[in-house]
């Protein structure tokens, strides 16, 4: 019965490469590998800086941000114009979409503006998925974060960073600290580790901040943030958002931080070559301490920079694939017509 | 009117038949059942039922029909004409109308509309509360002589406990049954799935098993401390049937039903984000659905509803959050039991007695039977004819059902309201 099957991975086109760019989840390596790779070709080795390429000149892509966002939005665009994409943004308020009609109506005619690729972040877990199920086959559609569920290019720069200060991943033991229940950049990161085949994925964190069954995740559970940063290769902070005191899940930014703050102290615990990552924006005295914040064996900022050229990776690959494979099917459909021609002046032969 | 149907397999629990046999009906009536026609019985036409089962007409404990107010797709017409496809000849209509039926005169509005369409018949259910606010009780005295045959807050449960003490308390002296949908607001929150492996890698806000079974507990004290009959409905979590088997060994009045989809779905299921496949309660875990199928085996759980929520298209077209939960159902309630049976080794009898006898004796009626007097509902149904749902043939007019494509063996090919033929599969 077809309707219980899992779905085909929408994200991937007929020659299995990336059409559009929602979760990590159901790739391969070598997708992770290609991002990374072709990220690292956009950087100018000597300076750090990233170069502007023409890649995407002539190609309209629309940032759609149905939540707020600056850092996310801005390195978004940021990347496609250093790819000459032309670019739009438009901030939609979600309470405008509430019903169906409206919400895909928006999608379809800003379609028709001629996009060829969507940037969407959305409130809602799965709304990545939902309006790739809608869109034309030719438009592609990036996830910039979709309620909890996943934010893959936050992941893929996480990664590009690791590599850039540990090489490969396979042999490192990373912790991640902080909310993992509401974090999609978590989701996301931990599923980027397991492809990538990480020794030891540890999350700490007090158990209302924990999903139900984080272990269906693949990774190790540690409500002690001593015992889980101890002789981690790299360290992963998560913001703690304020609506966690409100809604009673801790007591207190204050007491947060004496559990699960990272101090100096603290840090000693971790491997003496560690590296200390945030997605940002950081609380500094909630879930990291100023002096590791911009400490030596922090790499924050990097992430920062790194987060441009991992975005104009994603984009140029779909839009390669989408090229690579237009030329395929023209290929397949002439070989068809040279067979049917070859096999018209065999019968006339004949 | 005097019509015989001849040679086929005759189902009733009521009277624990189970034999093929002729079926006798005048004037809208059985008239009987066996080999010998009833004394000066003449039929005026005749079926031949080689090969065919007849099953007293189901009984619906929870289907919405759309009317009156605008939050439902379809009307009692067409989701009347629905039931009889899916074999249902008498539904309980919740009271989460618009207008909610709080008063006379949606019910009689209700009822009007029923015996206008004539197809099956229409039993309204009461609101407890105006609005179903849960703050002030209905006129259930009104509600009554008005005709609704029990009291809910649909998917409203009350909040407040005193409120839903007092509201017990004054129900007991009106001889109503009331029925609870068990669930904790508060615990819910913002959820709209299971707690468990899937809402983890998804991210869909959770909604764990104690938000059903934390309210389940609250209102068996409550109800036990009111001494009033009590019906719970749409159970969904294995633990929650534990409960109501312990209530029912301690001698309470009470009842219960699930829905057939959490007998056929689990978390699962949601993988993919379909929103089609959104309800409330949630698709729990595999170890829920194998407790509540048995429950129903052991007779635990009494009923089985359809929980028909017809939607309209742009309902569904969202977010699997900001979609509205609910399947369309009635038309594979009968096929969806029957599957159990074919596949998951179901008593037969267990299982029709779960849409006749049982929910007939929840809501104090003698429906839901063949037997002599009776108002002749009735379905035949082919026991081996195939088909595979396609929504876009659904007499509904909610399309919103996360079967498309399943597979079915046994079809109803035609139904009896009162003795008049009010359905026949067009595929004949």
């Amino acid at each position: 019965m077809s309707s219980r099957l899992s779905s085909p991975n929408i994200q991937l086109n007929e020659l299995g490469k990336l059409h559009h760019f929602l979760t990590l989840e159901g790739l391969k390596q070598h997708h992770l590998v290609e991002i990374l790779d072709t990220a690292e070709s956009f950087i100018n080795p000597n300076t750090n800086e990233i170069k502007k390429v023409p890649v995407l000149r002539g190609k309209s892509i629309m940032n759609l941000f149905f939540e707020p966002s600056t850092r996310t939005r801005t390195t978004f665009e940021i990347a496609e114009k250093r790819l000459s994409a032309d670019v739009s943004s438009l901030d939609i308020q979600t309470s405008a979409t509430k019903k169906g009609e409206s919400l895909l109506d928006t999608l379809w005619n800003l379609q028709a503006m001629q996009a060829n690729m969507f940037v969407i972040r959305h409130a809602q877990s799965g709304a990545a998925q939902f309006f790739a199920q809608h869109v034309a086959p030719d438009v592609h559609v990036l996830n910039a974060g979709d309620g909890q569920h996943a934010h893959p290019t936050q992941a893929m720069l996480d990664m590009f960073t690791i590599r850039k200060h540990k090489g490969d991943i396979f042999d490192l033991k990373i912790a991640i600290v902080g909310d993992l229940l509401h974090s999609r950049v978590v989701r996301s990161q931990i599923q980027a580790l397991s492809i990538l085949e990480a020794r030891e994925i540890r999350v700490v964190g007090p158990k209302t901040l924990m999903p139900e069954s984080p272990e269906a995740l693949g990774v190790h559970v540690y409500h002690d943030m001593e015992e889980g940063i101890k002789g981690v290769d790299v360290i992963i902070m998560v913001r703690l958002q304020n609506e966690r005191m409100t809604s009673a899940l801790i007591p207190s930014e204050k007491e947060f931080f004496k559990l699960y703050g990272l101090t100096e102290a603290r840090l000693a615990l971790a491997k003496p070559d560690a590296i200390v990552m945030h997605p940002g924006p950081i609380n500094r005295g909630v879930e990291i301490d100023s002096a590791v914040a911009d400490g030596p064996q922090s790499v924050i900022l990097e992430q920062v920079t790194y987060g441009i050229a991992v975005r104009m990776a994603v984009m140029s690959i779909i839009m390669s694939n989408a090229a690579q494979l237009t030329q395929y099917k023209t290929e397949q459909a002439s070989l068809e017509l040279d067979e049917n021609s070859t096999l018209k002046v065999n019968l006339e032969e004949k | 009117m005097r019509l015989v149907i001849t040679n086929a397999r005759v189902i009733d629990p009521t009277q624990k038949l189970d034999q093929v046999t002729n079926l006798y009906i005048a004037r809208g009536r059985i008239a009987g059942t066996g080999n010998e026609a009833p004394e000066g019985f003449t039929p005026d036409q005749e079926i031949d039922g080689t090969g065919k089962w007849i099953l007293p007409g189901l009984i619906d404990l929870q289907a919405r029909l759309g009317e009156p107010g605008s939050h439902y797709a379809g009307s009692i017409a067409s989701e009347t004409q629905a039931a009889v496809a899916g074999g249902i000849t008498s539904i309980c209509c919740p009271p989460d109308t618009s207008p909610v039926n709080d008063s006379q005169a949606v019910t009689e509005l209700l009822q009007r509309r029923a015996r206008q369409a004539a197809t099956a018949f229409v039993m309204p259910i009461g609101a407890l509360t105006q609005a179903l606010k849960g703050e002030r009780l209905s006129g259930i005295y009104s509600l009554k002589q008005a005709g609704c045959v029990a009291l809910s807050q649909a998917n409203n449960p009350i909040q407040n406990s005193l409120t839903l003490k007092n509201a017990l308390e004054y129900t007991v002296s009106h001889d109503m049954v009331v029925m609870l949908r068990s669930e904790n607001k508060q615990l819910k929150n913002d959820g709209v799935a299971h707690s468990g492996p899937v809402s983890t890698r998804l991210g869909l806000p959770e909604i764990s098993p104690s938000a059903e079974t934390t309210a389940l507990a609250r209102d068996l004290i409550l109800v036990e401390e009111a001494g009033i009959r009590a019906h719970f409905s749409q159970l969904s979590c294995a633990r929650s049937i534990e409960m109501i088997a312990e209530a029912k060994k301690r001698g309470l009045p009470v009842t219960c039903d699930v829905a057939i989809h959490q007998l056929h779905l689990t978390e699962m299921d949601v993988l993919g984000f379909n929103s089609l496949f959104h309800v409330s309660p949630p698709f729990r875990s595999m170890q829920d659905k194998q407790a509540l199928l048995m429950g129903l085996k052991t007779g635990v759980i009494d009923a089985v509803v359809s929980d028909h929520t017809p939607l309209e298209k742009d309902d569904k077209l969202l977010p699997f959050g900001e979609s509205i939960p609910g399947i369309s159902g009635l038309e594979t309630l009968l096929p969806l039991l029957l599957k159990l049976v074919q596949e998951y080794d179901l008593d037969l009898m267990t299982a029709i007695r779960s849409v006749t006898e049982s929910p007939a004796k929840i809501l104090g009626l003698k429906t839901g039977s063949l037997e002599k007097n009776q108002p002749a509902d009735l379905c035949i149904l082919d026991p081996e004819g195939f088909w595979t749902l396609d929504p876009q043939e659904m007499v509904s007019e909610g399309k919103n059902t996360p079967f498309k494509g399943w597979e079915f063996v046994g079809k109803v090919e035609q139904t009896f309201f009162q003795g008049r033929p009010v359905y026949r599969n067009p595929n004949l």
